[in-house]
């Protein structure tokens, strides 16, 4: 039976893994590497690296660390942030990462979803998606949230998207819930389940893990594929095997790493 | 073998995006493959590997452009694919509507999404034996691996062990020298390193 997956996520900026609150006040966590390896031992079943400096500041990222993340680590791992064609994707995948993740540049330039899926098969292409509920009570897509400054509404509503890029060649969904990230409240479940209903493909919960709870929610009531989380693991509020203990007493299954 | 008394291993570039990180997890059992992307490449080959990310008929394609079709219907050294390159030892697949190698008997099909199966099959599934083989010393039973595919070949009497995604597929393959995974070893922690070191190990 498929397992239901723990993904860390590692905010990279300047070959650093950092994390913010709601996206504000980075804080340095340590070196990517060395997180990595502690993430794969503990039984991580994936990992998520955000370059988030790379779309703000209008450049791609940085491949070295990808290729020395490759050779170490025998889990899977995508990589994300200012991969906006297809030759960069390329150099991406080729340094080791197993799938590429697409957020603002999918927005500025939707065809990219289908470039890359004919270049390199739906299961390579994760479509990251920052999500807001505006006071009409609409869930909205935002680009550019790597920096503050510089992020920007495209006043597309976040179901729609996701509609759109799984019609592109998306072969999974990221939803990052930016009202509950990083403060560590829960899923933003209600988000979750309508996005749940609009996907077919694997879909991971971003945002707003906080106790061990808050994961068996995400799985139990909003069927996500996956659960990615930050600041508790690196932190060490969560430690994985204790997470996959409490979920798989509850009767989800997870890998026994 | 070569100098280090090691066996020698190419990986064929078939144009497939995890050709490195197969390189690097045979750097881990401390073997330095050669990547090949012709004939003359196979020469002298003790073990051979097909890895793939991609579709079917651009693999195809590019095999035959490299002239690597035939030579690889006509190895004999033991031969493993990987996800899309196991898929290419069948007769057919159903992703494009492509010939394939011929290596193993049988059409790879596209998987139905279900509710609750989302294709792509991407995740952590557990291995189910079908039949003893070699490929699965030391992995235990209900062991975990790293599959990502939209396309699985059917269980038949090759399948060493089938996994289950809306129904059973072939997740680990044998028929004498020819052997598949459908996951992914290099990615697939410790019962990938112990599958793809049996791989080298192994008395064919």
């Amino acid at each position: 039976m498929l397992s239901r997956r723990i993904i860390p996520c590692l905010d990279v900026r300047d070959g650093r893994v950092v994390k913010g609150v709601r996206f504000r006040n980075h804080i340095d966590m340590g070196d990517i590497v060395e997180l990595a390896l502690r993430y794969r031992d503990q039984g991580a079943d994936e990992l998520v690296f955000y370059d988030i400096g790379a779309s703000p500041e209008g450049r791609s990222v940085d491949h070295a660390w990808i290729e020395r993340v490759a050779r170490l680590i025998d889990i899977p791992f995508c990589v994300a942030g200012g991969i906006a064609d297809v030759e960069t994707a390329r150099r991406v995948l080729h340094a080791g990462a197993d799938k590429i993740s697409v957020n603002t540049p999918a927005l500025q330039r939707p065809a990219l979803v289908a470039e890359l899926a004919d270049a390199f098969g739906v299961q390579c292409v994760v479509v990251g998606i920052d999500s807001i509920r505006e006071t009409d009570g609409q869930w909205r897509v935002r680009s550019h949230t790597g920096d503050p400054a510089k992020m920007r509404a495209p006043a597309l509503r976040t179901l729609d998207w996701i509609a759109e890029v799984q019609s592109l060649g998306a072969g999974e969904i990221v939803l990052n819930c930016m009202d509950s990230d990083g403060v560590r409240r829960g899923y933003d479940i209600a988000q979750l389940r309508q996005a749940r209903e609009a996907c077919r493909v694997p879909l991971v919960a971003s945002g707003g893990a906080g106790d061990m709870l808050h994961f068996a929610e995400a799985f139990e009531q909003a069927d996500v594929d996956g659960a990615l989380a930050a600041s508790v693991f690196h932190a060490g509020v969560i430690a994985i095997p204790e997470l996959k203990r409490f979920l798989r007493q509850r009767g989800i299954e997870v890998r026994n790493a | 073998m070569n100098r280090n008394g090691r066996v020698r291993v190419v990986v064929v570039d078939a144009g497939g995006a995890n050709l490195g990180s197969v390189c690097y997890a045979l750097e881990r059992h401390r073997v330095e493959p050669q990547v090949i992307a012709d004939a003359a490449g196979l020469e002298g080959a003790e073990r051979v590997i097909l890895p793939g990310v991609g579709a079917a008929p651009e693999a195809m394609r590019r095999l035959r452009a490299q002239g690597l079709v035939e030579p690889l219907r006509a190895l004999q050294v033991p031969l493993l694919g990987i996800c899309l390159g196991m898929q290419l030892l069948y007769e057919r697949s159903e992703e494009g509507g492509v010939e394939c190698l011929g290596l193993l008997p049988g059409t790879v099909r596209r998987l139905e999404s279900a509710p609750g199966i989302r294709i792509p099959h991407m995740g952590w599934n557990t291995l189910q034996r079908m039949r003893s083989s070699s490929l699965l010393d030391g992995v235990p039973e209900g062991a975990s691996a790293y599959f990502v595919h939209g396309y699985a070949a059917p269980v038949t009497a090759d399948t060493v062990a089938a996994s289950d995604h809306g129904g059973l597929f072939a997740a680990v393959v044998q028929q004498g020298r020819r052997c598949g995974a459908q996951f992914h070893p290099e990615r697939s922690a410790t019962t990938g390193a112990r599958i793809l070191r049996n791989f080298l190990e192994m008395d064919f």
